[in-house]
């Protein structure tokens, strides 16, 4: 049997090797079923919100119920029945506990079968000497807990759930809520407006260099439910954030929606690194269950010489919706996408990145690196959008794929629009299969298969995976060989 | 030390190996030499486990052992090297991460620890000097961009890592200029010992030249035809293979 053959029925076998797939049992408090403007108003009496934030959602879902769910991504699913769907579940004993203490030790210990350190003398699981890193817990709709506030306060950082940050900060809040995904951006976007529940808001003021990385950590737990979830990062001028979100769920046999929201603005020299690991649960070795992850992420490169850098790990989720872009008002500023995305089974991923650039010598870098397995399909799409004003603009995209399979597909679709004609664009796209040849060389320097399968697939990541913070960039590989596990004798 | 009896190979469902014999002892270098499509690459991956390689009758014992149940890596493990013919280009892995590895599997495999960064450096660095391979080159991705000679040379290099009982070594001098074959053939004489053997497929003579073979046998049609000292690759080069078979 050829050695891909092999592999590939491992592959296969990968759902049965999720993890994370376990049930937390914590009673819930839940949202009727169903999506209408009581449920939006439920929500936030929920949160106690200000009158200001209600009619926000309100704006949101009216201008929802007239939008039409896209369709020209290169994935296919059954129509969603939005009234389906809970749209906000959260733990009952959830009071938002002071300290981490109150936490109801149920949800402590789903964290740390989880590998998350909620406890801040905790480092992460398995790495040593691993940085501090700040955690903001969510479960279903609510943050239940944020670590190393009090640490993180007196440098002038802002780390907490959105919901108490619409309280403690509503200036914050109205003046950048909206301002880079707008309500009516499109369909998932406008839902999410309507129905947010929570996520993370940080804000790094003017000449701070973030002393740790952040980091948020979803879980989605009960049955049905949907989870919207929406993060808010501002870097004052001059200042700096490493930032990261880690997403798993258990094994269920029907889809759940997962529709977030991420919007990042840089002010003037400021940097944010925005690094993801996604790996919801995919589904089961014949396309059942799994997560339908529809998210909007957009960065506004607002102040000059301003950077964001995105960097995403995706190897979970049925159905990847997502297209993390930079928008580059600022002259001078700089965006880039690092993506791997890994895709086998049933599983079906669209993403990729828009860079459009607004300022003059404005640059991007965008180095893709999509790994197709079973009878998946893996699509790159990416914008890159030169204004009339943009002088100077650069880019460099590079579009690699992998195949591991036959049966597998690979796609890339690059849209280029220059309306400036001293910008200089750069586009390489490469589609390969994982060979033979090179699983038997491994192999016959004395690699079991799953540690060739793995030493092949980091290899062709490396330009991708060297961007991710150095704690999280050890499970990411680790990750990647358990996603595409190859055979053992 | 390897013993071959009667060994019938398929791959794709045609016969390329019919009743192969051969035995190496411990202390010996023997040649195979035969003409393209013989059969000679397939001895040498069935030896190393490749998938696709069907042995459907006779025995490879390896000191003692039956080699047809092991993985090619568990083949590895005890001590069986192969050179590739053409070796395998890995991008976005660097040599001395592969080596690193590699070595580790084998020393894992006969449980031991693994080896110190700091050990592994001194031990690659010496070998790499020992086989004028530039140290840059151990930072450079698996074969990626190497010359014809540079991936042989890293082939050597490999082996003299992995510091294997027995060396397979596949067209090992196929592509080489003179000063490559030269130093090629320094890496199989710095593994010729009492304890070890190797084994080298060519269809040239010239490499002999470098090695000295204790045996050479000639392979016609997926058999070894004929056996004898190393006089008889030099009779092979003058009078052709349908002569001396």
């Amino acid at each position: 049997m050829a050695a891909t053959v092999e592999t590939k029925q491992q592959v296969e076998e990968m759902a049965e090797q999720y993890k994370y797939g376990f049930v937390t049992d914590v009673e819930m408090d839940m949202a009727p079923k169903g999506l209408s403007e009581e449920v939006v108003r439920f929500i936030s009496a929920k949160k106690n919100e200000p009158e200001w934030m209600l009619e926000w959602r309100l704006k949101a879902y009216r201008a929802w119920l007239k939008m039409e769910e896209p369709d020209w991504a290169r994935v296919d699913y059954p129509k969603i029945d939005y009234n389906d769907i809970y749209y906000y579940a959260a733990p009952k004993s959830q009071d938002k506990p002071k300290s981490l203490d109150e936490v109801d030790p149920e949800l402590l210990r789903t964290y740390e079968k989880l590998g998350i350190p909620l406890r801040e003398q905790e480092v992460l699981a398995g790495v040593e000497g691993a940085a501090k890193v700040a955690v903001d817990a969510v479960f279903d709709s609510v943050s239940v807990a944020t670590t190393f506030r009090e640490e993180l306060k007196k440098a002038g950082v802002i780390f907490m759930s959105i919901s108490e940050a619409v309280h403690e900060y509503p200036e914050l809040v109205k003046k950048y809520l909206g301002t880079v995904v707008p309500q009516r951006d499109n369909y998932f976007a406008a839902l999410n407006c309507a129905v947010f529940s929570d996520g993370t808001f940080v804000y790094i003021p003017k000449g701070v260099r973030c002393p740790m990385e952040l980091s948020t950590y979803f879980r989605i737990n009960a049955e049905n439910t949907g989870q919207f979830e929406r993060t808010l990062i501002v870097a004052d001028d001059d200042s700096y954030v490493s930032y990261l979100e880690g997403c798993t769920a258990p094994m269920r046999d029907e889809n759940q929606l997962h529709a977030a929201v991420v919007e990042l603005i840089a002010h003037d020299n400021a940097e944010i690194k925005y690094s993801t690991v996604q790996n919801w649960y995919p589904g089961d070795k014949d396309g059942k269950g799994g997560i339908y992850n529809f998210v909007t992420k957009r960065a506004l490169c607002k102040g000059k010489n301003s950077k964001v850098s995105w960097t995403q790990v995706e190897t979970g989720s049925a159905v990847t919706w997502k297209y993390p872009s930079c928008v580059l008002a600022g002259d001078g500023s700089v965006g880039e996408f690092y993506s791997v995305a890994v895709t086998n089974n049933y599983q079906q991923a669209d993403t990729g990145t828009k860079m459009i650039h607004q300022g003059k010598n404005t640059s991007s870098t965008i180095i893709s690196k999509g790994i197709s397995a079973g009878k998946s399909h893996n699509t790159y799409r990416g914008l890159v959008k030169v204004m009339s004003g943009a002088d100077n603009v650069r880019n460099y995209t590079q579009c690699d794929s992998l195949l591991v399979s036959s049966e597998c597909g690979a796609h890339t679709v690059p849209y280029i629009e220059v309306k400036n004609p001293t910008a200089q664009i750069e586009h390489e796209a490469t589609t390969s299969k994982i060979s033979d040849d090179q699983l038997f060389y491994c192999r016959a320097r004395g690699f079991d298969e799953e540690e060739a399968v793995a030493m092949i697939v980091n290899g062709f990541c490396k330009e991708v995976m060297q961007h991710l913070p150095m704690e999280f960039a050890v499970e990411a590989q680790k990750l990647l060989g358990i996603s595409l596990e190859g055979s053992v004798g | 030390m390897l013993k071959i009896n009667d060994l019938h190979v398929h791959v794709d469902g045609t016969e390329i190996l019919k009743g192969l014999d051969l035995e190496v002892k411990a202390g010996e270098v023997h040649a195979i030499m035969g003409l393209n499509g013989a059969g000679k690459s397939t001895l040498a991956n069935t030896i190393a486990g490749r998938d696709d390689y069907e042995v459907s009758a006779g025995s490879i014992e390896f000191e003692g052992q039956d080699l047809l149940e092991l993985e090619p890596h568990e083949r590895v493990g005890e001590g069986i090297f192969l050179g590739f013919q053409y070796p395998v280009e890995i991008p976005g892995v660097s040599n001395l991460n592969f080596m690193r590895t590699a070595l580790n599997s084998v020393r894992k495999y006969n449980g031991e620890d693994d080896m110190s960064a700091a050990e592994f450096m001194k031990l690659i660095r010496a070998k790499a000097s020992e086989l004028g391979m530039d140290a840059e080159m151990l930072k450079r991705f698996v074969n990626v961009g190497f010359s014809g000679g540079e991936k042989k040379r890293n082939e050597m290099v490999q082996m003299a890592v992995l510091n294997p009982k027995l060396a397979v070594l596949d067209e090992t001098d196929s592509g080489l200029d003179i000063d490559a074959l030269r130093i090629v053939s320094e890496g199989i004489n710095a593994q010729r010992r009492d304890d070890t053997a190797i084994l080298l497929i060519t269809h040239y003579q010239r490499l002999l030249n470098y090695v000295q073979p204790d045996v050479v046998h000639v392979m016609i049609d997926g058999k070894i035809v004929k056996s004898g000292g190393k006089e008889l690759a030099a009779e092979l080069e003058e009078k052709g293979y349908a002569d001396v078979a």
